[in-house]
């Protein structure tokens, strides 16, 4: 028997434990609901500190610790590299479904997954989801381009577009797919360390289209639009309760890329593009980061968790500073978190076939 | 506007404040003097700390932190030769030969003092600059910063040593590791040889440690005595200071380069104080003491990396664009405070970028007193048995490197880029062209596809490019102009030739050897993928053949005939072990960290060390690996990080700090 069957195995007992476990406590009075008195929760950060992800987590960090039962205390321990594959990895293989181990995740995370990056050694769709916190963004280009809104976006067809991008299997997959359905001619030029070397790029004037994530437009590119330095077009959108992307509430004055869409072409988008393009969506924004436990975590600590995160969300201490670290949207925990998590993983094999076809032959990505 | 500053004064100025901020010093001055761990580390200690805080005194506690830092690492830096940060890297240069001429308390006090000056220039220009800086930032497109990449590696020039072509063949293998990974254009993966770690590129700390801090640990264990030759500390205090005030002008032009350097975001603060010591060479007559002792190349590192603290802060307030890692832990933590970067931080919140600047100038004012209060006690190390301090540096060495990715990976590239370092010091390939090839190697490819795609090659007629094009042709001009011939440095040289030269022959047919396989994979990729890493290759084998047929064709007199082992000495005296020795040692450690992990293997390698190499009794040797592996505990700890598993932790769940 080799040692990734003897692991299989260990692992399929410890399932079958967990599972006989939980059998047993749903039957068991609440006395015995999750305690963690006493202990130390740690946080997978699979990022470097600082940066998005790794400061969400660390904003959620201390209202965990205040609403979990028995106020442990949670640390994050980060474990970065081979974009965020490397940590995500690790909690696959070494978490216990004891509720001592989170994961925080994000589009980076989700990504590789959804492409069967060859790194990639984890099972999310069988992930227990806490919470969910959503992003929109805001796509806008220069004003030199003669386009006042999202009603003349012809005009941008047949002019060369320059948008600066972080590399065509991040987050920038997104926008790039998209630029792609409306028939927008767009070059993408790579290296750019981040959406905020995007956005000074854009300012200088070396690209002339650009989107930025909700809050970095509030702070950053507002600005600019008041100044007459930049033309907003639509945003993203937002997934409603029953899975449609509609208007983004953060910019109720934008349509949605599926309203623009129609805008431009008089029929809402179809096809397998845009089959491939709706899984990447949902895992890149409305699901864009998750804290998640590991599979077979039974079900009283994955409800204290969502009690806990709920709890949080209603805290006043919560609300204070929520969105410099978590954005406009509210929080999604539990049923719903769990439906978007089902959309974010559930790509079907035709569209992820499409789009890797799609990044080999536009981007000579090799898989 | 003075309103603004009136308010941020008196915001500051609360006792609570400044007592946050005296904090955030004295952590910084901990971390900072224990090498390698640079500001993220001392940033993400406070992090759980600041919430609930209000939004000054966090944020004046977090940038105390980050302004003692590049004034706390020049300890170790100067020392023991192990640039703390990669702020302190050039101050090893002429720091370390200070400290080994029993000159340390000099060199320490002349640094801090140029610290202190540099931090409260950056502090005074920020004042002014913060409200102009959105322009100017937004005229260093990627056609300017192509060529600031070009001005960086110019210096070159005047760090190669003795013979250009090893220089060059130095900064490009620089540059060739430093394109290690996914190349920026399209994401092809160069060099990787399909291993995961080296994907993500080797991380900078690794680099600089594996150049400069492990050959020199290798130096010291086989000379084995004090570092301070004399085994004495001599005085200086006093002289260090005249130093400073002595070429306060040199420290004010670093001090001013160091703060408009840190402003431009995307060239990153770790080339500042090589630019500022390119500097200092190529404006001096007499160029012949640097490298070996001269002050002037502790002041102008010193007072550039501390004035570059503040000029960091600048991209990240306007634009929420960190310059460096630590500025990126920074920034987590104003948003964790509630606060939001962007143009308000110079529009309704100017009094709390101004409240920043301003703790930045107590930090430092703080910092700087501190080290130089505590520098006569630290300076106490150098006259310790390098015997004793070997495992300690070893040990610390090993821990700030995985920091980087907390992986067994970290620990082997350590060893591999440090083995390489014992080799380029002992045949005098220059490891500072080196380092700054591999920490441009990025920018420059990055800057250059992003400028012909934005701009074709029209680029180089651009204003700004002319301008940066003028500066580095001056600057290599000034950099060549000849130096006094200096007959007792010629008879030095004399004194370094080999009569044998296969070593280097060997080791130059290494290089040459690596340059064709980088060539050979440059072959496999695409044209944008391929063309900064084939023409760097096609360099280093042109540059290396032409150094190897000088070698083989047995020319003794040329410059590039230069080995260390034969100019100290070390080759026939017989109370030295041979270089390899001490390498095998360290090479075991990280062995054994495979085979049962990084606790057990450092706790065998602290006892053998101590009680084989040291001399020490198995009492005295016991006591030491237990203090010296309970800070490690503690620190590993506090930071939430697991020490290296291998093969052992891979097959049975050990608890901690076994597992």
């Amino acid at each position: 028997m080799s040692w990734k069957s003897i692991k299989t195995v260990g692992r399929q007992a410890g399932a079958i434990a967990v599972a006989t476990a939980a059998l047993v406590t749903a039957y068991a009075s609440p006395a015995l609901a999750a305690d963690f008195s006493g202990k130390r929760v740690e946080l997978i950060m699979p990022f470097q500190e600082g940066g998005g992800t790794d400061t969400w987590g660390r904003f959620w960090v201390p209202h965990l610790s205040k609403h979990l039962p028995g106020n442990p205390s949670v640390v994050v321990r980060n474990i970065p590299g081979g974009g965020s594959t490397t940590g995500a990895n690790q909690f696959e293989a070494r978490a216990r479904p004891d509720g001592l181990t989170l994961l925080g995740t994000s589009a980076s995370t989700h990504f590789p997954y959804l492409l069967n990056d060859r790194r990639v050694r984890f099972e999310a769709k069988d992930w227990e989801v806490i919470l969910g916190s959503p992003t929109g963004g805001v796509v806008f280009v220069r004003p030199e381009l003669g386009v006042q809104s999202a009603a003349d976006m012809g005009k941008l067809r047949g002019q060369s577009l320059k948008y600066g991008s972080q590399g065509a299997t991040s987050l920038d997959l997104v926008p790039l797919l998209a630029f792609d359905i409306m028939g927008l001619n767009v070059d993408a030029v790579f290296g750019m360390q981040g959406r905020g070397a995007g956005r000074l790029a854009f300012e200088r004037g070396e690209v002339n289209i650009d989107y930025q994530t909700s809050s970095a437009y509030i702070n950053n590119v507002k600005p600019l639009i008041e100044a007459n330095q930049a033309v907003p077009l639509f945003s993203w959108g937002m997934l409603d309760s029953n899975g449609n992307i509609v208007r983004d509430p953060s910019f109720p004055d934008l349509p949605s890329f599926p309203e623009a869409y129609e805008m431009a072409f008089g029929e809402k988008p179809s096809g397998p593009a845009w089959e491939a393009y709706k899984s990447f969506f949902i895992a890149g924004f409305p699901a864009q980061k998750m804290l998640v436990l590991p599979k077979g975590t039974p079900s009283e600590i994955v409800e204290a968790y969502r009690a806990a995160a709920t709890a949080a969300i209603n805290d006043p201490a919560f609300q204070e500073n929520r969105e410099a670290a978590l954005g406009e949207y509210e929080q999604v925990v539990g049923k719903p978190a769990e439906v978007m998590m089902e959309q974010a993983f559930s790509v079907s094999e035709e569209s992820r076939n499409w789009v890797r076809n799609w990044l080999t032959e536009k981007y000579s990505v090799q898989f | 506007m003075l309103d603004a500053m009136l308010s941020g004064l008196s915001q500051l100025a609360q006792i609570q404040h400044l007592m946050y901020l005296a904090i955030g010093v004295g952590l910084g001055l901990i971390v900072g003097i224990l090498p390698g761990l640079g500001g993220i580390v001392g940033l993400s200690l406070l992090l759980p700390f600041i919430y609930g805080m209000d939004q000054i005194s966090a944020l004046a506690m977090l940038i105390g932190l980050v302004a003692v830092i590049p004034t706390s690492d020049t300890f170790t830096s100067v020392l023991m030769g192990i640039p703390g940060s990669s702020a302190s890297q050039a101050t090893v240069l002429d720091g370390f030969p200070l400290a080994k001429k029993g000159q340390a308390a000099r060199a320490l006090a002349a640094a801090f003092s140029a610290s202190l000056l540099g931090g409260l220039v950056g502090a005074a220009v920020l004042t002014g600059f913060v409200l102009i800086a959105r322009p100017v930032i937004l005229a260093f497109g990627s056609a300017e910063l192509f060529m600031l990449s070009i001005l960086g590696l110019s210096m070159v020039g005047v760090l190669a040593g003795h013979s250009l072509p090893k220089g060059i063949a130095a900064a490009g293998l620089g540059l060739l590791l430093g394109g290690l990974g996914a190349a920026p254009a399209t994401g092809e993966l160069r060099m990787s040889l399909d291993s995961v770690y080296l994907m993500d590129g080797i991380p900078l700390v690794i680099v600089g440690l594996g150049v400069f801090a492990f050959p020199e640990i290798i130096d010291l264990c086989r000379q084995n005595r004090s570092i301070a030759e004399a085994g004495k500390l001599g005085s200086g205090w006093l002289t260090g200071i005249r130093d400073m005030i002595r070429y306060r002008w040199l420290c004010l032009r670093c001090a001013g380069l160091g703060s408009l350097v840190g402003t431009i975001p995307g060239l990153g603060g770790a080339v500042v104080d090589w630019i500022a010591y390119g500097h200092v060479v190529q404006s001096s007559k007499d160029k012949s003491q640097f490298g070996k002792g001269d002050i002037r190349g502790v002041l102008a590192p010193e007072s550039a990396n501390n004035a570059k603290e503040g000029g960091g802060l600048v991209p990240t307030l306007l634009f929420g664009i960190p310059g460096s890692g630590g500025m990126a832990v920074f920034l987590g933590g104003m948003v964790l405070v509630g606060l939001e970067t962007g143009p308000a931080m110079i529009g309704r919140n100017l009094d709390i970028t101004y409240a920043i600047i301003w703790s930045l100038a107590i930090a430092n004012v703080l910092g700087a007193g501190a080290s130089l209060l505590i520098s006569p006690a630290v300076a106490r190390l150098t006259t310790i048995p390098y015997g004793y301090l070997a495992p300690f540096m070893v040990m610390v060495i090993c821990f700030a490197a995985f920091q980087a990715t907390r992986s067994l990976g970290d620990l082997l590239a350590l060893l591999v880029i440090g083995i390489l370092g014992v080799l380029m010091k002992r045949f005098g390939w220059s490891r500072p062209a080196f380092l700054i090839g591999f920490v441009l190697a990025a920018n420059a490819e990055t800057y250059l596809y992003q400028a012909v795609q934005f701009y074709g090659f029209e680029f180089l007629l651009r204003p700004g490019v002319l301008i940066i094009l003028a500066i580095t042709v001056l600057s290599v001009w000034l950099g060549s102009r000849r130096r006094p011939e200096n007959p007792v440095e010629n008879a030095e040289e004399e004194g370094s030739r080999a009569k044998n030269l296969m070593p280097q022959i060997a080791f130059t047919g290494l290089i040459f050897l690596i340059a064709a396989f980088g060539f050979w994979d440059s072959l496999q990729h695409t044209f944008l993928g391929s063309v900064f890493t084939g023409s760097i290759s096609a360099v280093i084998m042109a540059v290396s053949a032409l150094l190897l047929w000088k070698f083989l064709s047995g020319k003794h007199s040329d410059p590039a005939n230069y080995d260390h082992e034969v100019e100290a000495g070390l080759r026939d005296d017989p109370t030295v072990v041979s270089l390899s020795h001490y390498v095998l040692w360290i090479a075991g450690l990280v062995a054994g960290t495979a085979l049962v992990g990084f606790f057990i293997s450092v706790v065998v390698f602290f006892l053998f060390f101590l009680r084989l190499k040291a001399g020490a009794s198995w009492l005295r040797a016991v006591l030491l690996t237990a203090a010296a592996i309970s800070g490690l505990l503690l620190l590993a700890h506090t930071l939430v990080l697991d020490l290296p598993g291998g093969l052992l932790q891979d097959a049975l769940r050990l608890p901690w700090p076994l597992g």
